[in-house]
């Protein structure tokens, strides 16, 4: 199991992008933190949640 | 302090966090608000309130109708007027001690660093991505310290950059969206109340750096939905140590060569 902002998710395995995608996030205006640590936006396809990781997903909006 | 200021500012000296002390320090404060518009309304009317000594406000857009849903500092008496104009005026009213400088024109990656040398603290109340990474970028070569807030619809965030403690912007957004400002207010709408939730939050981040008071926004991100109320603090313990920026080894050492990032054609 992954924590995905507090909340318990059946998601180990499954790449940043595509849960992103499945969860519907802008990736162009999110960030994303494991255990503490920002995954650049370029490491999005490539990096998989791991079993127990815990997950930060913030979103931005730009207006003033 | 005069006896009209003890007099005025007797709520802030109240405050155990601020006494006379925070309030001599934000007396001969000088903070800048990039922005005359929702978030920065807000952010001016309660700094200046505040007794902020030195106030700049550096807009280049003019004030028109349908701002006037949102952007209460200006009024139907200056529709047309230039927003800086309008918000110094406002400031007088409300705050004769206060210095205004007032700043006409666009920022840009020419004038930026001028611009925020001249202060103690910088707010982005801008509306797009790209100026916002200008002033992150510009904030964190200078090593300034600055607020910055986004807001849209019934959201935003909220997060303060001091150099030496915690992630800036380009930390956690990568750069400027490839698609732009996607929505924005004009076509997603915005609701008044909820950017002067934002904006006032960065006059707090303001007021807490100049005093010392509290804990900053700094190493971590304020979120708020006000349509269900979810609002969080999430934490960002430690900068991105590749960051463009302020990584250990930045690719951006110059505004003016990436200016095409922050104002894209």
């Amino acid at each position: 199991m992954v924590k995905i902002n507090g909340t318990e998710a059946d998601v180990a395995g499954i790449t940043v992008h595509d849960y992103l995608v499945s969860a519907n996030y802008n990736l162009q205006r999110v960030a994303v933190e494991i255990n503490g640590d920002i995954v650049p936006k370029s490491d999005y396809s490539a990096r998989a949640f791991g079993d127990g990781d815990s997950v930060e997903i913030v979103g931005f909006v730009g207006g003033g | 302090m005069r006896a009209d200021q003890i007099e005025r500012y007797a709520r802030n000296i109240a405050l155990a966090e601020l006494g006379e002390s925070g309030q001599e320090k934000l007396l001969s404060a000088r903070v800048l608000v990039i922005g005359a518009g929702a978030l920065g309304g807000a952010s001016l009317a309660y700094l200046s309130a505040a007794g902020a000594g030195v106030i700049g406000v550096a807009d280049f857009d003019k004030v028109e109708l349908s701002n006037l849903q949102r952007q209460i500092i200006h009024g139907v008496d200056v529709l047309g007027e230039y927003k800086t104009v309008s918000a110094a005026s406002f400031i007088r009213r409300l705050n004769p001690g206060v210095e205004v400088h007032i700043h006409t024109e666009k920022v840009t990656a020419d004038n930026i660093l001028p611009l925020i040398a001249d202060y103690d603290f910088v707010l982005d109340c801008t509306d797009r991505f790209g100026v916002k990474l200008l002033i992150n970028d510009a904030c964190v070569i200078a090593g300034k310290p600055f607020s910055h807030a986004g807001v849209l619809r019934f959201g935003g965030q909220a997060m303060t950059y001091v150099p030496g403690r915690g992630a800036c912007l380009r930390c956690l957004l990568g750069g400027v969206p490839a698609d732009g400002d996607g929505k924005t207010a004009v076509s997603a709408g915005v609701l008044g109340a909820v950017a002067g939730m934002l904006g006032t939050v960065q006059a707090t981040e303001a007021v807490k750096y100049i005093t010392g008071a509290g804990k900053l926004l700094t190493g971590r991100i304020l979120s708020i939905n006000a349509l269900d109320w979810k609002v969080c603090v999430t934490d960002i313990p430690s900068p991105d140590p590749d960051c463009a920026v302020c990584g250990a080894h930045p690719t951006i050492t110059s505004l003016k060569e990436n200016e095409g990032e922050y104002f894209p054609r």
